[in-house]
């Protein structure tokens, strides 16, 4: 198979990856507040989206027949923010107001505030909602964007998620691409020991999804899953196996960095090893 | 006595909305036979999307629509909406204020047999305290028409209550329906009765019984919960020497307590909330529950009596 990326782009991507994945950190850090694990777990996704796959123009974030993004699992607010700044958005300024009063880069995305963020989630499981409605919203338009919903697996064990799953087969919604950013952490712990989620191929299947399982840190693979998910006439969705805190080896894995924010040592270490 | 379903009003008004604006969706949750949208999927089969029997999915992928440009009315029954999909009420579409128009029917203990899982008698409570949401409560089948075409005609979320059961038709509320503005339906000096939804009927009656006995009695219809036309109460306040709320609701976190909130802090003066106490229903026919309820011009009369004498 001929690849999808050359050298060039490829190296471009990585290294967009490592510069997103030293702001989402030093955001966390700064704040001292924020998901860091998830959203570094996430970054390459995101990367690949944003600075490869995705039609989009941040000089006209309304832009009607832009694909959008949904980031379902809303605790992952600093990969978003960070990417939609880097790209021009909004200032990257900003984000030193990340969770302050007054800042419209609130914990959750909030999408009345922040250009280029498609819509609000936070609680889980809505995301996934909104995004297959809105999906429906398109193609009662007649429109052929696309829709990519990043859910995390702790989120699908939400009851909601599969009654948005049900409505995207119902709807045959081919322009719905989702991610299931599969680390086996959540909050609490591993997610096989606090509500187990495998076998997950044939539970998207059997709802009608048509399921690609990959390595979701590989840009290559993200990239070319991505154009067979296309060729579908129905939802996609991808198990995107990830790495929980991915780039800063002492986080790596380790559910405590759902939800904590590095401290000065822990900072200053963590963009060492990002350098 | 002519009586009608409020529901129909709204039924009735998706049908008219649909032919006026295309963008005009209705979705429902496997209740279409009862909330009597499937009479707008009759005539708009393109425009209907029945969700099956999810509503949290429902509210969610309404906020989806609603983003894309549509105007979704999404449908169910009131405990559903508010109890079992109240965080994607909150979360979906009323945090981003989103043009979503949630139109619920079998609200109150007039939903009869169904008994309390089915009652709500929470859910003004619930939606009036979300931010940004505004809270219709029409009191017949006429005026459910009216604030559905009002609803459609602002931009926001619309929580729009609607009952079960055929309720008495009062021409009195048939002019001028403008969101957040209270009916003066009697002018009066002793008393003041407030009413939202079916008590329009109730209160009227109060009214008379009242007069009989030789009270001058004022009546508010406070169709909106939400915004609340404070300047009304207020004004009632001031000029009576007490309210009585009445509404097919729970006393608690309803109309009866956003009066007494306005009047408390703006002229105190008693305020008596006739509704349905903290406590769940029951099965039963409508008409015999308002009566086990105290939902009737006597007991709101009674109260009224109290704050005379």
């Amino acid at each position: 198979m001929i690849p999808m990326l050359n050298q060039e782009k490829h190296e471009f991507l990585k290294n967009k990856a490592r510069e997103i994945r030293m702001e989402i950190v030093s955001m966390v850090h700064r704040a001292n507040s924020g998901h860091v694990g998830g959203s570094l777990g996430a970054a390459d996704i995101l990367t690949a989206l944003y600075y490869h796959v995705m039609k989009h123009n941040p000089k006209n974030p309304e832009w009607e027949e832009r694909d959008r993004f949904i980031l379902s699992k809303g605790h992952c607010t600093p990969v978003i923010y960070a990417v939609l700044a880097d790209c021009g958005y909004f200032p990257k300024e900003d984000l030193l107001e990340f969770r302050r009063p007054g800042s419209h880069l609130q914990g959750h995305p909030y999408q009345p505030k922040t250009p280029g963020i498609d819509a609000c989630t936070g609680t889980l499981g809505i995301g996934i909602s909104t995004g297959v409605g809105m999906a429906l919203g398109a193609k009662l338009k007649k429109q052929d964007h696309y829709y990519y919903i990043l859910c995390g697996d702790g989120e699908i064990q939400e009851g909601q998620v599969w009654e948005a799953a049900m409505f995207a087969n119902k709807y045959k919604l081919d322009n719905v691409i989702g991610f299931v950013d599969r680390n086996y952490l959540q909050t609490d712990g591993y997610s096989e020991k606090v509500m187990p989620l495998d076998p997950l191929i044939p539970k998207w299947e059997s709802f009608g999804w048509k399921v690609f399982e990959i390595d979701g840190h590989d840009f290559e693979t993200i990239i070319t899953t991505i154009e067979e998910a296309k060729k579908e006439d129905r939802p996609v969705m991808i198990i995107a196996n990830t790495i929980k805190g991915k780039g800063v080896p002492f986080m790596e894995g380790k559910a405590e960095w759902h939800g904590k924010p590095p401290g000065k040592e822990d900072f200053e270490k963590a963009i060492l090893e990002l350098e | 006595m002519e009586y009608k379903q409020t529901r129909q009003g709204y039924a009735d008004a998706l049908i008219e909305l649909g032919k006026k604006n295309e963008k005009v969706l209705v979705l429902d949750a496997d209740v279409a036979k009862a909330t009597l949208t499937e009479q707008f999927e009759a005539v708009f089969p393109d425009r209907f999307f029945n969700c099956g029997v999810q509503e949290q999915n429902m509210l969610s992928a309404a906020a989806g629509l609603a983003l894309e440009g549509f105007i979704p009315f999404a449908s169910t029954f009131g405990v559903f909406a508010t109890c079992r999909a109240g965080d994607q009420m909150r979360s979906s579409i009323a945090y981003p204020k989103l043009n979503v128009k949630i139109g619920v029917t079998h609200c109150g203990i007039t939903t009869g047999g169904d008994g309390a899982s089915h009652q709500s008698n929470e859910d003004i409570g619930m939606a009036r305290t979300l931010p940004n949401m505004t809270v219709i409560v029409p009191g017949d089948y006429e005026e459910s028409r009216l604030a559905t075409h009002a609803a459609a005609n602002m931009n926001g979320p619309v929580y729009l209550r609607f009952g079960r059961d055929k309720y008495p038709v009062v021409p009195e509320i048939h002019k001028g329906f403008e969101i957040g503005k209270a009916k003066l339906l009697r002018q009066g000096s002793d008393v003041t009765i407030i009413t939202t939804g079916i008590m329009v009927s109730e209160g009227l009656q109060a009214a008379d019984l009242l007069h009989k006995k030789g009270y001058s009695t004022r009546v508010l219809h406070m169709h909106t919960i939400k915004p609340l036309d404070e300047s009304a109460i207020i004004q009632a306040a001031k000029q009576t020497k007490g309210i009585v709320t009445a509404e097919e609701h729970s006393i608690l976190a309803g109309l009866g307590e956003a009066v007494a909130g306005v009047v408390s802090e703006n002229h105190p003066c008693p305020v008596h909330r006739v509704g349905v106490m903290d406590t769940f229903g029951e099965s039963g026919q409508s008409q015999e529950l308002m009566d086990l309820y105290g939902l009737r011009a006597k007991n709101i009369v009674e109260k009224a009596i109290k704050i005379l004498t």
